[in-house]
């Protein structure tokens, strides 16, 4: 009964329900859980509503900010990351939480991606992976496995998917960690430490869409693809004792990443401290000489 | 704790990309996101040495499309934000210059044009990018767009670009082009105290209270910084007046009549324009950019022939009552342009195509003031 009390709770406290709800996701989306697990894991920080900003692509993911009572912003498609280090860098406080999609975040936003997790931007970076284009109707995406079905791709998908969680690893990220819309207390977890990380950190939630993807590659319903969730992930510790022929087409839990390396507003924090000592230097030599720009 | 912007004192040389970078300083812009390219280099160059002097931030982006994204997230955390782009870049920004019309997000973007089509030449000027400055960006929309025949007025009309930016939330672009971005120029800059700097209006009701996009008296809502207790939603979509997506017409037609009117109803501040010898002209030159310092001689070497210049210093919205005005007793009205003709076609919408004489060219070489004196002098 309490516990009862207290999701009530968080639903008012968190949701903007007068606003635009329904929602505009299909019964049974994984988006809805990322979502539930955002919200839990900002509570659970006891973070201000007023410091955490939420900024979103094109796409499904791209509608949650709409949903929850923060500083929201759903921009263009593939540049949230942009938009969010432009925010992060006059506001480097403020929490700054970005969602996409895999096609939002690894297509179109792919250089973005990369370029985030180089820089080691203190944003928490959430990529809702469902393989497919969902919103648009199936397409196949960076992420759709090799001879699965899209409505572009109706002989096969050909193209390789990217590893998203090993892409933000490799390209500098501090923080990686990947889990599923099935294991949610576990995402909820990853997600609450990549918001406290200092620096870049990206959490890989690995969804479905059994609208589209489901129904084109005959996977069954949301809960068969739940379930499938479920039974074809395994975690990193059990993973690494495994074959490499053994792991292909698991999903591997876990945190990839968790390092130690210094944060870009903090960095740039001494940029503008030595650009001021400088200019006190030079003005203190100017004192002396004259300024030789001036006629 | 953060040092003041210093200005140089007394008469100074200059570069135009050095006086844009200076007006952003004084006007108050603590925020730069950009990506190389040639001409406008210079500018990013100057503000990533001199912007953490007075505690704002730089940040080179991957492109020139994460350059202007990164200027609206910055706009949205409440500091002045611009950037700086040529051509291919300019062509990149399109999407977002879109974004922040709809948004409604202030931010400036200064275009040093150069020659074009695509990679174009790199170092030669151009004014080929008029048309895309009004209509780059798909769907319709209202643009400021700012134009400086000068080094001095680089500087001013950067200011300018800020002020307008924040007065009326909006995108505002500043186009010039090689020649006057990079020719030095003797220029004595005015007093830092003495210059006008405007900043967007912030709410004085309280956060529940607050609509982002409020129908209000001067058109122009309030804008709340993201992180002051204003918690609200931002969207490329139609919205409503809290900023939520929307189909409804009567959610959206006010929006779209609105963000006409804000501009619309203000054109004697924002139309900028000088006119010269206007009295009595029956050749009239409208001329822009550094077309209208070739044409300011023009002029002059052809004063025997009553001929005028009215210089358009904002291009868009299209200064038409000032054109009008200006060309009331002229039989011809001269349009040289560096490009094969682009605002020619504003201004014979204007005065009527006949009376019209376009000089062009789009070689990457400037108009000669003795081109435009041939189109002077030529017999109907």
């Amino acid at each position: 009964m309490l516990k009862e009390r207290e999701e009530r709770h968080l639903v008012y406290d968190y949701l903007r329900p007068k606003k635009k709800f329904p929602n505009v996701w299909c019964a049974g989306c994984g988006i809805g859980i990322v979502m539930g697990a955002i919200i839990r894991a900002v509570d659970g920080l006891g973070l201000a509503k007023d410091d955490v900003a939420m900024i979103s692509g094109i796409g499904c993911s791209g509608r949650m900010p709409v949903y929850l009572d923060f500083n929201t912003m759903h921009t263009t498609h593939g540049r949230a990351l942009a938009f969010a280090t432009g925010l992060k860098m006059v506001r480097p406080d403020m929490k700054v939480l970005v969602v996409m999609g895999d096609g939002d975040a690894l297509a179109i936003g792919g250089n973005h991606f990369i370029h985030a997790a180089r820089r080691n931007i203190g944003v928490t970076a959430i990529v809702i992976n469902n393989s497919t284009y969902g919103m648009t109707g199936g397409q196949y995406s960076p992420t759709t496995p090799i001879g699965a079905l899209a409505t572009t791709a109706l002989y096969g998908n050909v193209e390789q998917p990217f590893p998203i969680g090993e892409l933000a690893a490799a390209a500098g990220a501090a923080y990686v960690a990947r889990s599923t819309v099935y294991h949610v207390t576990e995402l909820e977890r990853y997600i609450a430490d990549g918001i406290q990380k200092k620096g870049f950190a990206l959490i890989e939630a690995v969804s479905y869409c059994h609208t589209t993807f489901g129904r084109l590659n005959k996977l069954g319903g949301a809960v068969d693809m739940m379930r499938a969730l479920k039974d074809n992930s395994i975690t990193l510790a059990a993973a690494e004792k495994l074959e490499p022929n053994e792991r292909a087409g698991r999903i591997v839990r876990g945190v990839l990443v968790n390092r130690d390396i210094p944060e870009y507003t903090d960095l740039y924090r001494q940029v503008i401290e030595r650009a001021q000592s400088a200019q006190t230097a030079t003005e203190a030599e100017g004192a002396k000489s004259r300024t030789p720009r001036s006629l | 704790m953060s040092a003041s912007v210093k200005l140089p004192a007394g008469p100074t040389m200059m570069q135009g990309n050095e006086a844009c970078a200076l007006g952003a300083l004084a006007a108050g812009c603590r925020f730069y996101a950009g990506y190389p390219i040639t001409p406008s280099t210079s500018i990013a160059e100057m503000l990533a040495r001199e912007l953490p002097k007075v505690g704002g931030s730089f940040i080179q982006m991957e492109d020139e499309i994460a350059s202007l994204a990164a200027v609206l997230g910055a706009s949205v955390g409440g500091v002045k934000a611009m950037t700086a782009t040529s051509g291919p870049g300019f062509s990149l920004m399109q999407e977002h210059i879109g974004y922040a019309a709809m948004a409604e997000i202030p931010c400036v973007i200064i275009d040093v044009q150069r020659l074009g089509p695509s990679t174009g030449q790199p170092t030669s000027p151009s004014q080929g990018d008029v048309m895309q400055a009004r209509w780059g960006t798909h769907g319709d929309h209202p643009i400021i767009v700012l134009y400086p025949t000068g080094v001095r007025e680089c500087f001013d009309l950067t200011v300018r670009a800020f002020n307008f930016a924040e007065k009326y939330r909006t995108p505002v672009i500043l186009l010039t082009d090689e020649v006057i971005g990079q020719m030095r120029e003797k220029v004595t800059l005015p007093a830092l105290d003495s210059i006008e700097v405007v900043d967007r209006q912030r709410p004085h009701e309280p956060p529940e209270w607050y609509f982002p996009y409020a129908e209000t008296p001067s058109d122009v809502p309030p804008m709340a910084p993201f992180g002051e207790g204003f918690r609200y939603h931002i969207t490329g979509l139609l919205h409503d007046r809290a900023g939520f997506p929307t189909q409804r017409l009567d959610e959206i037609n006010p929006w779209v009549e609105r963000i006409f009117r804000k501009i619309e109803r203000n054109l004697d501040d924002i139309i900028l324009t000088e006119g010269e010898l206007l009295e009595d002209a029956r050749t009239l030159v409208v001329a822009y950019g550094c077309t209208a310092r070739s044409a300011q001689e023009a002029v002059r070497m052809g004063r025997r022939h009553t001929v005028g210049l009215l210089m358009l210093k904002t291009i868009w919205p299209f200064p038409e009552e000032q054109v009008l005005a200006a060309a009331r007793n002229a039989r011809r009205v001269v349009v040289p342009e560096m490009n094969m003709g682009q605002l020619a076609l504003e201004v014979e919408r204007v005065v009527g195509r006949n009376k019209v004489v376009r000089v062009n060219r789009a070689d990457g070489e400037m108009i000669t003031p003795d081109q435009i004196l041939r189109a002077i002098e030529a017999r109907d």
